[in-house]
């Protein structure tokens, strides 16, 4: 027990870093869902695109000689500048191509469809890469090495910190984005009612094609933030962390964007502090090779006992 | 208006398939138009795509080397021969259907593959069906030549060696007390941590903790923080390097102290980019720990790059190694068979009975069960952040 | 549709003849030349052509047993490798037909069903090697079961299969469409890593390193290893689970389903016992994939848990639902093109490109070597199917019984279902 104290509080901040990550993620699959009750499953293939192209913009800048000349968070917002342009475009593009003809399709088509995008995705990038630099795994260059010690069982990191910041600074902006604006007013309304919407004059499929705009965008900077964090990214470092943002926004109420947020985070922690402690509770029967386990079945346990989600809005079936 | 959709995703499904059509003439062609009696076809099988695909790639590269270097000595005994890389997508039951495919193209005498365990078990069983001969580069786990199948061959170590080699170099050489396990819970991965923690408690050290890793993730710290509260002194990782390098790199980061040691899964030059400056200090085993020691391997390592434009991986030296061990057992097979093609269990017969033939990575000579009696075993430390790692131990691989 | 109208403004009796030339054509020249690639997949379309062809069925099914169980093993027996991979293709069709009760006839989403596939084989798996001697007294029995209870245990997998789905229905079938999904993602998942970890403390499926070797089957004595052996196991059991799954189909139970599927609130307030009804889909379904499973094992003779992973659970919704949803036999051609484009089409293709590239002809940069780059061509093939073809290949059909199905008359004038494609 003493060695779980002593692990906590490191833990508690290695999971929250990992979950603010979730979470951003997580809000560009909760926001698609909402205006279109689609999942995107090609929402992982951005986050890694993303992380791509901030790790390519990174590298670019250390060849050049620039890095050591700009100050680090100028480095940094450059690649997240271009991760989320390029993302939120690749968003746009693929809404148009693989999910504007399936409006009216029954709902698993469209799944199907993003599975298919998100195969697409990862080879196609692996391609590219492969051409462009002959290795698809990419190392991104440690631009905040630092660290701060506030105590021994706590070491901040000073990238963890970059981290959360922007990822603080993305959920409040996106929060005012979708409340105080006319535009998100408008969005909110789309995933309302999509019909009643057009009624009254809101062009649904540009609130469509900015929602995904938005959302992708996101997803691109969470990458660089990942890249950054993490530094070895390769074409299939999506798949297994979209599934996990996406069982965040699940666990939060999907629809709900404070919901992503705080199910992002609470993943985040649950599977932090159940690699280290599962072994310690379990006196070595299970080990952190159940963490995932772990994290799954407090979803189901949150699902059974309120199936909507810790944040979702019950919707009453209407008659 | 849907019947112009329909209209192009018919087009498309045609064009599609006709092409394979084509291949498929073509691939029939090729076996029943060139004189088939004469034709040799050596096959390489590893993962190509999938997150595995650059160590498959490597390997293929190995053995095209071979093949390449070795084909005009063949086609001098007036054979054509061909090379069929394939790709078994590191899944067991496309190797399977792979093995199934070589197994009844009859001009296939041989195979250089696989990479992993999980697939080479099952399709060994299928190659055994017709005595197709297959001589492993990387696969370590035991089950495959312990079965004692006369067409399995290996070059690399076995797990039940490397495992041991790396916890005896701990407590004896490190003089650890405490060592801590982490697996990524994969076939290779895991036999080698198993029989780690078994020669630790025989070597008599403390194995405090146990745990396993998610491949594919990047975030070890959960993992990380138990062994900074435990703080043993030396952490042993059985996994491959993308994650060992991140391992590596975030328990640098959280200042750890305990000293590193992994297996030949960790052997490779992406190693010092992905961990940087944190990889000094840390250890592994692996059957050919530097190949441009020798002047001849350092000849090989620049005619690699040369050839392919990239450097090449142990891998790629595996991968070379077994091609031309199936050339020499080719080559034997059909001396024997007095200049005629030979059957599969001819060449299977030659190429067990391969003894002392020199390779990139050893001496090659196979005891009864497949083994490669001259397996060596290195251990070796990175003194700077530069690949290949400096050899502190060596060590006879052979029980 | 030009094409298909041509088609149809042929003589109907030109248009028979046409096609009995094709199929008793192709099977000969498939007897004759057994590797080709391109006569492989005429000799499937021809089933297909069999199954579309306007004749009674007791010429129909002699015709179909004469290729399956006769052309094909002759086939087989000079080419192996068209065995497995038909045999592959029956597997997955079967498991298809099991994800269909799921997902297409109840509308259930379900993104584990590979969790049941897992657990019938690892069941075979545990038994018929020396696993269970680890947990189980040798005075109990004798570990590896002979291959004789091979047969037991596709009856003892469906079962338990079965159980296992009601295991996972019972707590989330009240969930909402998505939240299943997830929820079934997740149980699959929990499924694959407790297979991989339950090595320790005790051991009882080898984790990560795999059970091997499998007992193969045996038959009075005669032990079945060879792929023939393993080809009419799986055809005999697939077409039971035809059988089955068409019977299911039209009685009360399918009918309780489909109103479910439509509008589950209605359907309850007419009376469908919903829950009940959802739970025997996910039980049928699951035993379906359980049986599959034991065969998959006894087959490979080798099952780890890498190969029960997301992505199967994937490649089967994706037959299912590119193939048609409902509709039995759209699934099974689903499962045809799927598989065939994983095992043999592409390979195919990136093996032409190879020997085009050897020759000289063209020139491919290693990077671009078609053989890795399954997964884009599959992925482009999945979302062109979508957009181009939402309804699957062959849309589902309302089966109706037939005093309420249109009169000859009807069928004169507009055209039966089936030939009825410019369905929105």
């Amino acid at each position: 027990m003493e060695q779980f104290l002593q692990l906590l509080p490191q833990c508690l901040w290695d999971g929250l870093t990992l979950g603010v990550v979730y979470a951003i993620v997580a809000l560009g699959y909760t926001m698609v869902y909402g205006v279109l009750e689609l999942i995107n499953f090609a929402h992982s293939e951005i986050f890694m695109v993303g992380a791509f192209a901030g790790t390519e913009v990174l590298l670019y800048l250390q060849t050049y000689g620039y890095l050591t000349g700009i100050p680090a968070p100028v480095a940094l917002i450059m690649a997240l500048f271009v991760a989320m342009l390029l993302s939120g475009g690749l968003g746009v593009l693929m809404e148009r191509i693989a999910y504007r003809p399936l409006r009216n399709a029954p709902r698993l088509v469209p799944l199907i469809s993003a599975i298919g995008v998100s195969f697409f995705l990862q080879d196609a990038v692996r391609l590219i890469e492969g051409l462009w630099k002959n290795a698809f795994y990419l190392t991104a260059p440690s631009i905040f090495p630092a660290s701060i010690e506030i105590s021994t069982n706590l070491k901040l990191p000073v990238k963890s910190l970059v981290v959360m910041i922007s990822a603080v600074i993305m959920m409040v902006g996106l929060q005012m984005f979708v409340t105080r604006t006319k535009w998100g007013k408008a969005i909110r309304a789309v995933a309302q009612d999509r019909d009643t919407s057009s009624l009254m004059s809101i062009n649904v499929n540009r609130v469509i094609s900015l929602t995904f705009f938005i959302g992708a965008a996101l997803g691109g900077a969470a990458g660089t933030l990942f890249a950054c964090q993490y530094s070895l990214i390769n074409p299939y470092v999506g798949f297994i962390l979209g599934i996990k943002a996406f069982t965040a926004a699940v666990l939060g109420g999907i629809g709900s964007i404070p919901g992503a947020m705080a199910g992002g985070i609470l993943l985040g922690i649950l599977e932090s502090v159940g690699a280290a402690g599962l072994g310690i509770a379990t006196n070595g029967a299970m080990g952190a090779e159940y963490k995932d386990v772990f994290a799954f079945v407090i979803l189901i346990a949150v699902l059974i006992l309120k199936p909507s989600g810790l944040f979702g809005e019950e919707t009453g079936d209407k008659v | 208006m849907l019947r112009r959709k329909s209209k192009v995703l018919v087009s498309v499904l045609l064009l599609v398939f006709s092409f394979s059509m084509l291949g498929g003439c073509a691939s029939k062609a090729k076996t029943t138009g060139d004189s088939a009696a004469n034709k040799i076809k050596i096959a390489s099988v590893t993962p190509l795509s999938g997150a595995q695909a650059a160590l498959g790639e490597q390997i293929k590269l190995g053995a095209q080397m071979a093949f390449d270097e070795q084909k005009a000595e063949v086609e001098k005994l007036g054979f054509t021969l061909e090379f069929a890389p394939q790709d078994d997508q590191a899944d067991p039951k496309v190797g399977v259907a792979v093995a199934q495919k070589l197994l009844a193209d009859t001009d296939v005498l041989a195979v250089d593959g696989h990479f992993n365990s999980g697939v080479a078990i099952p399709s060994s069983e299928i190659y055994a069906k017709d005595n197709l001969c297959m001589v492993s580069p990387a696969n370590t786990a035991v089950g495959i030549t312990d079965r004692k199948l006369p067409n399995v061959n290996r070059i690399c170590a076995r797990d039940d060696v490397q495992g041991p080699l790396g916890a005896d170099f701990a407590a004896k050489d490190l003089g650890a007390k405490t060592i801590f396990i982490v697996h990524d819970k994969t076939t290779y991965g895991q036999a080698i941590a198993d029989e780690v923690k078994k020669q630790a408690t025989v070597d008599g050290m403390q194995v405090a903790g146990y745990e396993g890793i998610t491949p594919g993730e990047s975030d070890f710290s959960g993992v990380l923080n138990k062994v900074a509260v435990v703080k043993p002194d030396v952490v042993y990782f059985g996994g491959i390097y993308p994650e060992g390098s991140l391992l590596i790199k975030q328990m640098s980061d959280k200042g750890i102290k305990a000293k590193f040691i992994g297996p030949d899964g960790m052997d490779d030059p992406e190693e010092v980019k992905i961990a940087g400056a944190a990889v000094i200090g840390t250890y592994y085993t692996s059957p050919a720990a530097d190949i441009s020691r020798t002047p001849a391997g350092k000849a090989w390592v620049d005619s690699f790059t040369a050839k392919f434009g990239k450097a090449p991986s142990n891998w790629s030296a595996y991968g070379y190694d077994a091609m031309n061990v199936i050339m020499e057992g080719i080559k034997k097979a059909i001396v024997a068979n007095g200049g005629k093609k030979p059957s599969r269990l001819q060449v299977s017969t030659a190429v067990r009975a391969v003894s002392g033939l020199q390779g990139i990575t050893s001496t090659i000579s196979f005891d009864d069960k497949g083994d490669n009696k001259g397996a060596k075993l290195y251990v070796a430390q990175f003194k700077e952040a530069k690949y290949p790692p400096a050899v502190v131990k060596e060590v006879n691989a052979f029980k | 549709m030009a094409k298909i109208k041509l088609l149809n403004q042929i003589n109907p009796k030109y248009k028979l003849a046409l096609q009995w030339v094709f199929v008793i054509g192709v099977n000969l020249l498939f007897y004759l030349d057994p590797q080709s690639g391109l006569l492989f997949i005429l000799f499937l379309g021809s089933l297909f052509v069999l199954y579309r062809m306007p004749v009674s069925t007791r010429l129909k099914y002699p015709a179909t047993l004469v290729i399956l169980a006769g052309v094909m093993p002759l086939v087989g027996m000079q080419n192996s490798y068209y065995f497995d991979v038909i045999t592959q293709v029956g597997i997955y069709a079967a498991l298809a037909i099991g994800l269909n009760i799921v997902v297409g006839f109840a509308g259930l989403l379900n993104f584990g069903y590979v969790a049941f596939y897992a657990f019938g084989a690892y069941l075979y798996a545990i038994f018929a090697t020396s696993q269970a001697a680890n947990f189980i007294p040798a005075a109990v029995a004798h570990f590896p079961l002979s291959g004789n209870w091979f047969w037991v245990f596709l009856v003892v997998g469906a079962i338990m299969s079965a159980g296992l789905g009601v295991l996972l229905g019972f707590p989330v079938l009240r969930l909402r469409g998505d939240y299943l999904a997830i929820v079934t993602l997740g149980f699959a998942e929990i499924i694959r890593i407790v297979f991989n970890n339950l090595d320790k403390p005790i051991n009882i499926t080898n984790g990560p390193k795999g059970l091997s070797p499998i007992e193969p089957p045996a038959l009075f004595g005669m032990v079945l290893n060879q792929p023939i052996h393993f080809y009419f196991i799986v055809l005999g059991v697939l077409i039971l689970t035809i059988i089955i799954a068409q019977r299911l189909d039209s009685s009360r139970i399918g009918r309780c389903w489909a109103a479910i599927r439509e509008d589950e609130l209605a359907a309850r307030s007419m009376g469908v016992p919903v829950v009940r009804m959802k739970l025997l889909a996910f039980a049928i379904g699951a035993s379906f994939a359980g049986t599959m499973g034991v065969i998959f094992a006894a087959k490979q003779t080798f099952v780890d848990p890498s190969s029960f992973g997301f992505m199967e659970s994937i490649g089967i919704l994706s037959m299912v639902i590119v193939g048609g949803m409902g509709n039995i036999a759209g699934v099974i051609i689903g499962a045809v093109g799927v598989v065939m484009l994983q095992l043999n089409v592409l390979k195919e293709l990136s093996q032409y490109l190879g020997q085009l590239a050897a020759q000289g002809v063209i020139h491919i940069p290693s990077q671009v070597d078609p053989a890795k780059y399954e997964k884009l061509i599959y992925g482009l093939i999945l979302i062109l199917a979508c957009i181009y073809r939402p309804q699957g290949l062959l849309p589902a059909h309302r089966s109706l019984p037939n005093w309420l199905k249109k009169s000859k008359q009807d069928k004169a004038i507009n055209g039966t279902q089936e030939d009825n494609t410019d369905v929105t």
